[in-house]
């Protein structure tokens, strides 16, 4: 039993608007017509396409295999045809599009053979390889691979924390999904205790969901699993923070640069642990989430999705409001904006929220900075955002990364406070990216430099080889000058002169040898029958030859 | 007053002697300001700063025998790092040195390349594979944007190429406040 809770510093209260979409049971999507699957999955990781266009695919069949450490596989999310490979729209806030494979599915929804997969009996490296290459991402935003995070760290793994908190406002998913299967979402949770080897299992959900609390622990009690503890947490944002969780589940603070595995302990979001027991109790590969519609819609709720569908096909299974101007992926807080509606649902939607100037309204002009400190006040990293923004602002970067810049999480609890309503989260994003694109910039002069030296010494290597070759072929000629010289015996104005008379003369007399060598060989030893023949075509062709000159040019 | 001098003299021959020794010891091979500046400049290797390289130039500089804003890739932020590293004053990139463009890099026609590997010969960081009368490419990752190429191909049938925005080299904008014009 956890006997303390701990905190973790600063956090905020937002409305949490969960009731309007955690009510109505999760409903299946329809199929869509068309599904986009992209094969870039994060900065580090793009996936290697298998298929051709015009190639029918089943359900759960691999189309892209897992390419690098933190790559996992593709799958398609039903049975169809592959249409096209092209750039098309991905969640993405840049609105760039990215290479994905298009499936127009046929409508029969037809599974591959689907084995159950014995994680005991194949031990946990082969168990990790098989989560790989059946899709498993963490669910809870970032889609990080589950099965690096499941590998063995330094120490081991002693706490498994699987992740219910939810804290962003408006998102239910995992509440829904808790409530639900909660059997499953603990059945998961113990393979990946076998895998790691945890001692204990504890799940950490935020008080202001008392249903899924029950569930969850109704669930645990049937399985009679002692190690498997269920913990409602202080609703506080934002509590689903990975770092944030584990501080208040365990006490243990992470400092920056270094995994929880550095401290035995793993977190997991619950929709991670739901797929990975799909995938091993059923063998599906993870080809749908729960997805969150919510917002200014009129029927919000929560949808079973499969991975791929257009958010445009989602949209109307929610009913979004007339006045709806926008849409987030994710949360409030968190969310980006869609670029378009054509992007699909990737394994890291967690949420579509529909905005409308009335729910969202834009936001009022930035006012200077008043130095009230509000903003450290509630940095859950303990950061100073006054001071970030300061530096991001005036583009001074080394700075922000001497104030820990990339300790910050993004949660938006600084612009959410900040009484001047500075976009601070934008500033430190823009930052980020600064920093990030120069470090890149530098990698490239680096390799630059490094292919230049290397071309500059090539050249002199290949000067050097070319003028000892040129010295050693001169120093063989003189020898064999000498040579000849000593042979003929002569007595010579000069050396110079005579080892030239001398080369040439060798030179003739190789020519002249080459000369003999070269007759044709196939006159010698002859028969005289054969040299009788020879002498007859001779004396046709000087006959032939008397004819022709009379018809002959004068010079031919 | 013979003791004082005595004193004074033994004082400035071991100190001497130490600096001597630690001259000899703690010896910097190369020089380290020209590292430093080397390390500011973008290393395109194009050489519009007049001199054959960024290493050249940057010892030129070192030197004091040119300015620091010779160099048109490394731009205006360039110019600003090596004004900081030195101390010295601010100046505007010169205009006959050429001028800062977004970032590109070389692509070959490869319809209309004879394969006369001038351009191979031409790029400072080999990033032109091919050989002699066989089909030439450049291989992007490693090409500065030099322009190097371009002059010496007899077909003229390599050109430069914006390097286009990607997912993943797409940066957040910084941040503006849209201004609305007041009725």
């Amino acid at each position: 039993m956890i006997a303390k809770l701990f905190r973790f510093k600063g956090g905020i209260k937002p409305a949490s608007h969960k009731d309007e979409s955690a009510d109505p049971p999760i409903a299946s999507a329809p199929l869509p017509n068309r599904l986009v699957l992209p094969l870039r999955q994060s900065a580090r990781a793009m996936a290697r396409c298998l298929v051709a266009p015009g190639q029918t695919v089943l359900k759960g069949e691999i189309i892209a295999a897992a390419e690098g450490p933190m790559c996992t596989a593709v799958h398609a999310p039903t049975s169809g045809t592959v249409v096209s490979i092209e750039p098309q729209p991905i969640p993405h806030p840049s609105g760039l599009p990215a290479p994905s494979i298009v499936i127009e599915p046929d409508g029969r929804d037809r599974w591959i053979e689907r084995v159950s997969f014995d994680h005991r009996a194949a031990g946990a490296a082969r168990t990790r390889e098989y989560l790989r290459d059946c899709g498993i991402v963490g669910l809870g935003g970032a889609g990080f691979p589950s099965h690096v995070k499941l590998g063995p760290g330094e120490k081991g793994i002693e706490t498994l924390i699987l992740n219910g908190a939810e804290c962003e406002p408006w998102i239910t998913c995992d509440d829904r999904l808790m409530r639900e299967r909660p059997a499953m979402i603990l059945e998961g949770a113990r393979i990946m205790r076998d895998i790691t080897g945890a001692r204990r299992i504890l799940v950490g959900i935020e008080d202001n969901k008392p249903q899924a609390v029950e569930a969850m622990r109704a669930a645990a009690r049937s399985l009679g699993d002692a190690a498997i503890e269920v913990v409602a947490v202080p609703t506080r944002y934002p509590a689903g923070g990975e770092k944030q969780l584990i501080r208040v589940l365990t006490g243990i603070e992470i400092p920056y640069g270094k995994l929880g595995t550095h401290f035995g302990v793993q977190c997991f979001n619950v929709g991670s642990a739901h797929a990975i027991y799909r995938a091993v109790a059923h063998g599906e590969a993870l080809v749908s989430r729960i997805v969150t519609l919510s917002g200014n819609m009129t029927r919000p709720g929560n949808f079973e999705v499969l991975i791929g569908t257009p958010v445009r096909d989602l949209l109307p299974l929610a009913e979004p409001r007339a006045d709806t101007d926008r849409y987030l992926s994710g949360g409030p807080m968190m969310g980006v904006g869609l670029p378009s509606l054509d992007a699909p649902i990737v394994k890291g939607t967690n949420c579509i929220l529909a905005g409308s100037p009335a729910l969202f309204p834009p936001p009022p002009p930035e006012m200077p900075c008043i130095r009230c400190g509000e903003c450290a006040k509630v940095c859950p990293a303990e950061l100073q955002p006054f001071e970030l923004y300061w530096f991001s602002r005036a583009r001074i970067f080394g700075k922000t990364q001497e104030y820990s810049l990339f300790d910050c999480i993004e949660c938006g609890c600084c612009s959410y406070v900040c009484p001047s309503r500075i976009p601070l989260v934008d500033y430190f994003r823009f930052a980020k990216g600064e920093i990030w694109a120069r470090e890149k910039d530098k990698a490239a002069a680096d390799l630059a430099r490094e292919r230049y030296e290397f071309r500059l010494a090539r050249e002199e290597r290949e000067k050097a080889e070319k003028a000892a070759k040129l010295a050693a072929k001169t120093a063989a000629g003189r020898e064999k000058a000498a040579a000849a010289i000593a042979a003929v015996d002569q007595p010579a104005a000069t050396p110079e002169e005579d080892a030239k008379k001398a080369l040439i003369a060798a030179a003739l007399e190789r020519a002249r040898a080459q000369k003999e060598q070269a007759q044709p060989a196939n006159t010698a030893d002859l028969t005289p029958e054969q040299q009788a023949e020879i002498a007859a075509i001779e004396a046709k062709r000087a006959e032939i030859r008397e004819q022709a000159k009379p018809h002959l040019r004068a010079d031919d | 007053m013979t003791e004082a001098l005595l004193v004074m003299a033994l004082g400035a021959v071991l100190l001497g002697a130490a600096l001597g020794y630690a001259a000899v010891r703690f010896r910097v091979e190369g020089d380290p300001l020209v590292e430093k500046i080397d390390a500011i400049l973008p290393q395109t290797q194009c050489g519009q700063c007049g001199f054959p390289g960024c290493k050249p130039y940057a010892q030129a500089i070192a030197k004091g025998e040119a300015e620091i804003n010779q160099c048109p890739p490394g731009g205006d932020e360039g110019i600003r790092k090596l004004a900081d590293l030195l101390g010295r004053e601010y100046k505007p990139l010169s205009a006959e040195h050429g001028i800062e463009k977004p970032k590109s890099v070389a692509v070959i026609d490869e319809q209309a390349c004879i394969g006369c590997t001038l351009c191979i010969q031409a790029c400072p960081v080999d990033a032109i594979v091919g050989a002699a009368k066989q089909m030439h490419t450049v291989v992007a990752v490693q090409c500065t944007g030099c322009e190097l190429c371009i002059a010496p191909c007899p077909v003229d049938c390599i050109r430069m190429e914006a390097v286009a925005e990607t997912v993943d080299s797409w940066k957040w904008k910084y941040p503006v406040i849209p201004l609305r014009q007041a009725a």
